[in-house]
């Protein structure tokens, strides 16, 4: 009764679950790509499009991507050998033994008029597809915990994952083991199938199960007269045979139960079996109950987005189909790291500390994102930091096991962080070519905003040098401390030749450059001079410079023009950030 | 001859044409490439916000390359750049230096100098030599202007990145003249293409496009010739974009191993021809085919 009602609990918050997250696929709205298109436009497009490619050739594509990356998992063979053969063991084992085991009332049974879960072949493979699991999930530990894969970050929903499935298999191993060695169980058996009268009989039949089944009885112990085991083996082959293979086929539990056999007896009177049952099935409720809200919800979303991608594109694809596709790849990220791995940007993360450059933890933000969490304007500022900071160089999209296109999410959000979020002076870095090359795609209106946010926030005041007339002040005078690095002080050696200003291709390309340039390359070099470091932070130069190095090439002095201005930009990003953070209303939260 | 192959962040995504263009001359010259899926980016981008994040990107690779005891070629002149400027910064000792160090440590790698830095062109022109390019010529153009465009991050800093002579270079002259092309004196040969400002500053990123492509058309070039995939997007996806606001004739750009590829037979497909963005179909018309194999 208990079982019943806890079996239709968890299947109904299963179900629920399903839905409301499958909803969700057609309701969250991810960057600014989604804002125009209503839950109902995303339905009725998602229909049309499914029944658009159902009745075309792009079936075939379809079937081979089934068949290729979600059944035989292919895209994570490529990538790597122990991880495909651990998701494999995980994944083969598990599925046989749902259709085998767990549904064995509904698919076993009916399939095979034999079916015994006690007869072999079915006793023996219960336990091959059970350590098959058992083994993947010791793999999935031992990278995680011991072999520690760079940049494989384990958070609670990784724990959770593994953890669940270990109780599951690992109660079924313990289950098995106390149910070989019980006598209760045999005795029910004995009770329900076997037709003894005599004494003798009984005896005979216990001594055999004790000798070659591992029951462990508190009546008689090994050895054994060879008699009685005669007999024993008639009764058993009368009466057990038929519907029972010998223990030892059920290798796994078996070998568990030879472990347990000291304590075997005290674990019978003890109520083990009941106890390990209970603990078996209600994990495996918890399991599926849960399971819509957990990273195992990837065994739906997964191949969803596989087949999803295989057919998609975002010339030809309908622009509320891409927005419900994006949604739907927050839920197939299972934190697998493999984009974190290939990542060409992620060596920053080691520099500078800030995860969400890794490509997984922005897929753990955007979901929280997603669900409409209210964020820290720190963690904004990470994240926003974090999106910006890629090379996009693509990589993480060609190597996702789960197909996700995580380059055009990648653009999506981006554009949505970078307009309403804080001034990033990383669009003042090369970073923004691709953002250049992609410009058609951005309102025109709102292209131009992130840079001139930036450009407010680095920018210093060097108003002095521009006014001939007043005197300038050496209040502020600071004492040069560039890094150290390697012609870093060279400024010193100058003359004022001003040949870095007349060569500079930004300073020609404009016929009032010190209007919008601020400072000539020279006057920066003259303020560090005068040790007006704060001055030479300040100009527009600086962003505007092309970095050609013709500059630094002429100057007659081997001053370093090109890498002190270098310098100069990365002291007045850090400058930025220190006035940012004073201005953050939070700066408790992370 | 065996080279540790740095393609960057740009060409594997937007300029593939250049990678299967390059492995396919550098295969007839029999130069080897060892590819590294442990490469990152070079550190380029990083160089405006926060020099240890450059310099560490940058490390990470020459690490790599140093493990496996190969020298590295790029095709990308501001991947070569930029990792020549680490070089150049890593000789020294201090703070900087002893953090890199420490970064590269905690990955296990280490990087004590060893490896040398080359370009793509650099490689060619030096390590293959001129006479063995020749031999695997079996076309030559005729009557055809070619205006080489150098690349900034390539010449200059000349004492760092040592490729060529900053003021007069001729390395990728003379491979252009290889192949038979004219390669033509022009304004603003050695200056900057416009991408490091791209997306920064596009007017006066597509300003400095438009001077060279004027300098291009004054010198009356047929194509501009680059070898860098970010000059190459700035003279082909940009000028594109800027063509169609402006309605000038364009000013197509060829990628060298395009040229160069186009001379050895290698096919159109390979070297990728139709993926450029601006037409270069008509570049075949320059071969004279009376002089089929040359040598």
């Amino acid at each position: 009764m208990v079982f019943t009602v806890l079996l239709y609990t968890s299947l109904a918050v299963f179900a629920a679950g399903l839905i409301y997250k499958i909803s969700t696929w057609f309701s969250r709205k991810i960057g600014l790509a989604a804002k125009d298109f209503t839950t109902s436009d995303r339905i009725s497009e998602a229909f049309k499009g499914i029944v658009s490619v159902v009745f075309s050739a792009k079936l075939i594509t379809l079937i081979k991507v089934f068949i290729l990356d979600v059944v035989l998992q292919a895209r994570i063979l490529k990538e790597d050998f122990t991880r495909w053969l651990m998701h494999m063991l995980i994944f083969g084992g598990f599925m046989l033994l749902l259709l085998m085991h767990a549904l064995e009332k509904h698919i076993s049974e009916a399939i095979f008029a034999e079916y015994y879960a006690t007869l072999n072949p079915f006793f023996f493979l219960r336990d091959v597809f059970g350590l098959m699991v058992l083994i993947g999930v010791g793999i999935a530990i031992y990278r995680r915990f011991v072999l520690k894969v760079p940049r494989l970050r384990t958070k609670g929903v990784d724990h959770y994952a593994i953890i669940i499935l270990a109780v599951i298999m690992l109660s079924g191993l313990f289950l098995e083991a106390t149910k070989i060695t019980s006598f209760k169980v045999y005795q029910e058996m004995v009770d329900e199938y076997a037709d003894m009268e005599e004494d003798e009989e009984v005896t005979a039949l216990e001594s055999y199960w004790v000798q070659y089944y591992g029951v462990v009885s508190p009546n008689v112990k090994a050895p054994f007269d060879e008699e009685v085991l005669e007999m024993g083996a008639e009764l058993d082959d009368e009466s057990c045979l038929s519907c029972h293979s010998r223990s030892h086929w059920a290798f796994a539990g078996y070998t568990v139960s030879r472990l347990i056999k000291p304590v075997a007896l005290a674990l019978d009177n003890a109520g083990a079996v009941n106890f390990l049952w209970y603990i078996h099935w209600l994990a495996c409720f918890i399991g599926l109950a849960y399971l819509p809200f957990s990273k195992m919800f990837h065994i739906f979303s997964t191949p969803a987005s596989l087949l999803a991608n295989a057919v998609m594109a975002k010339e030809t694809s309908a622009p509320a189909n891409i927005a419900t596709r994006q949604a739907m790849e927050l839920d197939a990220c299972m934190r697998c790291g493999t984009c974190s791995l290939r990542c060409s940007a992620a060596a920053a993360f080691d520099a500078l500390g800030n995860e969400y450059i890794l490509p997984t933890e922005k897929m753990t933000f955007l979901k929280k994102l997603a669900t409409g969490k209210a964020l820290g304007s720190k963690e904004l500022q990470a994240i926003q930091e974090g999106v910006y900071l890629c090379t996009n160089c693509d990589r993480c999209t060609v190597v996702c096991p789960a197909g996700i296109n995580l380059k055009d999410l990648w653009f999506n959000v981006r554009e949505d962080l970078v307009q309403k979020g804080y001034p990033e002076p990383l669009v003042l870095s090369p970073f923004s070519f691709f953002r250049g090359l992609n410009r058609e795609n951005i309102a025109a209106d709102e292209y131009g905003k992130p840079l001139e946010g930036a450009n407010t926030a680095v920018a210093g005041r060097f108003e002095q040098v521009m006014d001939p007339s007043t005197p300038i002040s050496f209040k502020d005078r600071d004492v040069v401390e560039l890094n150290g690095l390697p012609g870093s002080s060279t400024f010193s050696y100058c003359f004022g030749c001003q040949n870095c200003t007349t060569v500079c291709p930004v300073v020609v390309s404009f016929e009032n450059p010190k209007e919008t340039l601020g400072l000539l390359p020279h006057q920066i070099m003259n303020c560090l001079g005068l040790g007006l470091v704060e001055m030479a932070t300040g100009p527009k130069m600086l962003w505007d410079c092309v970095t050609c190095y013709q500059c630094q090439e002429h100057c007659p002095q081997n001053v370093d023009v090109t890498d002190i201005l270098f310098q100069l930009k990365n002291l007045a990003v850090r400058k930025a950030a220190k006035t940012a953070e004073k201005q953050l209303p939070d700066t408790a939260d992370g | 001859m065996k080279y540790a192959m740095f393609l960057g962040c740009n060409i594997p995504a937007r300029v593939t044409q250049y990678e299967t263009a390059a492995r396919a001359v550098l295969r007839q010259v029999d130069v080897q490439l060892v590819d590294f899926r442990e490469f990152n980016c070079c550190g380029y981008p990083m160089r405006n916000t926060d020099q240890k994040t450059f310099l560490f990107s940058s490390a990470v690779n020459l690490a790599l390359a140093e493990n496996a005891g190969l020298d590295i070629m790029a095709l990308c002149k501001c991947c070569f750049g930029s990792l020549k400027e680490a070089q150049h910064i890593l000789k020294e000792e201090g703070d900087v230096q002893t953090e890199i160090n420490r970064l590269l440590a905690q990955r296990g790698l280490k990087y004590s100098g060893k490896p040398q830095v080359k370009h793509f062109l650099s490689v060619l022109y030096h390590d293959v030599g001129l006479d063995a390019i020749k031999s695997k010529i079996t076309r030559q153009y005729e009557s055809f202007k070619i205006a080489t465009h150098y690349g900034c991050h390539a010449l200059r800093p000349s004492k760092v990145t040592q490729f060529d002579d900053p003021v007069a270079p001729v390395i990728f002259d003379k491979l252009v003249e290889v192949t038979g092309a004219v390669s033509v004196d022009w304004n603003d040969k050695l200056e900057c293409c416009g991408a490091p400002i791209l997306g920064v500053n596009d007017d006066l990123s597509m300003n400095l496009t438009g001077r060279k492509l004027a300098g291009g058309r004054k010198a009356d070039a047929d194509f501009l010739c680059s070898a860098c995939p970010y000059c190459h997007l700035q003279f082909d996806t940009v000028q594109q974009m800027m063509v169609s606001e402006n309605g000038d004739d364009p000013l197509a750009s060829v990628l060298y191993p395009q040229l160069l590829g186009l001379c050895m037979g290698i096919d159109e497909k390979t070297l990728g021809l139709q993926m450029n963005q601006l037409d270069i179909s008509n570049i075949t018309s320059f071969f004279d085919l009376g002089v089929e194999n040359v040598e």
